[in-house]
């Protein structure tokens, strides 16, 4: 599914420059959930911003479902995000004049679906990850572990090879944070591949695979016994 | 243009930044409703100069004599000049071929005017059958002056509206009643009214002739009055008055023997030279009025960039969160542009409703002088319209490229 080879990275802050990835390899197949480790700094959020092709690298390559991803215009990787790829943020990133139904709809608004076709798929996505209610509420009006579902349904309801989630626990006490990774273990199960960066051991180890970064380099990478998050609920 | 899920979505942005469209609606209305209003108040300016030029024939020509102040071939500075039946002769039969109308006024002072009891405050004036048209002025009732009045010397007199209304009872026909003048009658054989309204109406018209002869004017006169035959073109009229003017001033101050530098004595007015500066200074005012008008469509510019700044300052994150989701820059700057030409003309053709509604509804009913039905230009009006919805297009789309193009990543951070 993703394949990254020697992947480099770097940020010019005034006349200092930020080496921040120092040559990543990885391979994750269909259908992992994979952890992303790592303190502040160490390079996590930027790893995925270029998985996520918000970001591009420098130098290295990086295969995406057998697609090679390189030579970036903003409108190749605005087709590429809609295609391939869901996002979970820390911040939800909701846009907060719409409603949850709305919010979920509007990827597919993206992929040119009808409105009426959209409406339901979306609700559809809505009611997986237990919103039905909520449908017609603004992100104001929701909870935070809320406001994650609804992000966490609208990044599926594109129906993405990858589903991207940075910190998507960060901003959530830890019930809400467990109800959260619950959800993410579902849709894994349901054959979905997840990356998952996160800084909190319990949440890493709800996943399948941990990627330890230090200082822009994997030091492990490890196979773990997922704990459900249901457990806690 | 004609994406129907586009237009769906536009609306739904609309219809939850109510405050923001608002607002950027009404910069815009009010730009052009203030340009609008400017505009139709020049025009009415324009209306109420050109109307205060009916009261008289625009090509009036109009002569009065003062005191000498040159010494001159021997006579000294501080002689009276008095205008004489022969002077009036010789200018109409020298000038016939150039003059349309002709007369001579003669004032008649010192007279007590009487309508059976009541004393008259109106001035007397001794004039001639063509000062009607001089002087504009109209006939309500009877008939004017003629000039088998003048060979006989009638007694006969012309009031005017208001004095009828004035000195006549309801019910009473002033048409045949006599008016006694110094202890003479005469008999009223006409009503007239004046195009510049009733302060020209102040009044009482007798013939010329009888005027000299019955109140011991011998064959003097106060003023001439000529106007001009019709020319081809506005300047070509003034041309020619300009230099029947000068003709008229060398031959009187020959006859009366008054320096030619004499810069008094002789006094010519010409309407049609007092009505090209007034034309050139509505055509300023104008001019003015167009300044002041850009000035605000300007401002109305700058408003509108101003908004569309704020406006897509404000939607960066979102516009990061739909690049997340797929949307491609072209998409995201043609959304904010489309929403932004959108609100735009709906609003700049809501301000331009009001404000000529607005025109139409109080126009007609202004009545100021110098300002005449204030009234704008419809294709104007349009143009500054479309003028704005460009600027608001030009302006937001700079802001709109550019949040479109930063990376989706610094989008998405901006708090």
């Amino acid at each position: 599914m993703i394949e990254i080879k020697d992947l480099h990275k770097s940020y010019t802050m005034g006349s200092n420059v930020l080496h921040v990835l120092k040559g990543i390899n990885f391979k994750a197949e269909d259908g992992e959930l994979v952890a992303i480790m790592g303190s502040s700094g160490s390079g996590k959020s930027t790893l995925l911003n270029i998985l996520g092709m918000l970001d591009e690298a420098d130098s290295g390559e990086y295969t995406l479902d057998g697609v090679p991803i390189r030579d970036l215009t903003e409108t190749k990787a605005a087709k590429y995000r809609n295609k391939f790829l869901g996002f979970v943020f820390q911040s939800f990133n909701l846009i907060n004049y719409k409603n949850a139904l709305e919010n979920v709809a509007l990827p597919l608004y993206y992929q040119r679906m009808p409105r009426k076709e959209r409406h339901d798929k979306a609700m559809k996505y809505l009611e997986q990850v237990g919103l039905k209610e909520w449908a017609h509420h603004l992100p104001s009006e929701l909870s935070g572990g809320q406001k994650q579902r609804v992000a966490i349904a609208r990044a599926m309801a594109a129906e993405p090879k990858l589903l991207l989630a940075d910190e998507p626990t960060g901003a959530l006490d830890s019930t809400t944070s467990y109800e959260v990774m619950d959800l993410i273990q579902k849709i894994n199960d349901a054959g979905n591949t997840i990356l998952v960066v996160t800084h909190e051991e319990d949440i890493a180890h709800m996943c399948k695979r941990i990627i330890h970064l230090r200082d822009g380099v994997i030091v492990k990478d490890e196979k773990v016994e997922q704990v459900r998050a249901s457990a806690y609920v | 243009m004609f994406d129907i899920e586009r237009w769906q979505e536009i609306f739904d942005t609309i219809r939850k930044n109510k405050l923001r469209t608002f607002l950027t609606g009404l910069s815009v209305a009010s730009g052009i409703f203030i340009l609008v209003i400017l505009l139709g108040f020049g025009q009415g300016m324009q209306n109420g100069i050109a109307k205060e030029f009916a009261s008289d024939a625009s090509n009036r020509i109009w002569v009065w004599t003062q005191v000498t102040t040159k010494e001159y071939k021997g006579l000294n500075p501080g002689r009276p000049i008095a205008l004489k039946n022969e002077n009036y002769q010789y200018v109409t039969q020298q000038f016939a071929r150039q003059l349309e109308d002709r007369s001579p006024v003669f004032r008649v002072r010192d007279v007590v005017v009487n309508y059976k009891k009541e004393t008259l405050g109106y001035s007397v004036q001794g004039i001639g059958s063509d000062y009607q048209f001089i002087e504009n002025q109209f006939l309500s009732q009877g008939r004017y002056i003629n000039p088998k009045d003048e060979q006989n010397t009638a007694k006969v007199v012309l009031v005017s509206n208001k004095i009828k209304k004035e000195v006549f009872p309801e019910g009473v026909d002033p048409l045949g009643e006599y008016l006694d003048i110094s202890g003479i009658k005469f008999q009223i054989i006409g009503i007239y009214g004046d195009q510049g309204g009733e302060r020209e109406e102040d009044r009482i018209f007798i013939p010329v002739t009888t005027a000299q002869k019955v109140f011991n004017g011998a064959n003097r006169v106060d003023n001439l009055s000529f106007t001009l035959q019709p020319a081809a073109s506005f300047d070509e009229a003034v041309d020619a008055s300009m230099k029947f003017t000068e003709d008229l001033k060398t031959y009187l101050r020959e006859a009366h023997t008054v320096a030619p530098d004499d810069p008094s004595a002789i006094n010519v007015f010409n309407t049609l030279e007092e009505a090209r500066r007034y034309y050139g200074l509505t055509g300023n005012i104008r001019l003015f009025f167009w300044f002041v008008g850009i000035c605000t469509i300007i401002a109305g510019v700058v408003g509108v960039s101003n908004i569309m700044l704020i406006v897509v300052k404000e939607r960066t994150r979102e516009i990061g969160i739909r690049k997340a989701l797929g949307a491609r820059p072209w998409g995201v700057v043609g959304m904010i542009l489309h929403e932004a030409i959108f609100i735009t003309a709906i609003s700049g053709f809501t301000g331009l409703i009001l404000s000529m509604g607005l025109l139409e509804l109080i126009g007609p009913h202004v009545e100021v002088d110098y300002i005449v039905n204030p009234s704008v230009n419809f294709n104007v009006a349009l143009s500054t319209v479309f003028l704005l919805i460009i600027a608001g297009a030009v302006a937001g789309f700079f802001p709109a490229w550019r949040a479109a193009n930063i990376h989706t990543i610094d989008a998405l951070r901006d708090e």
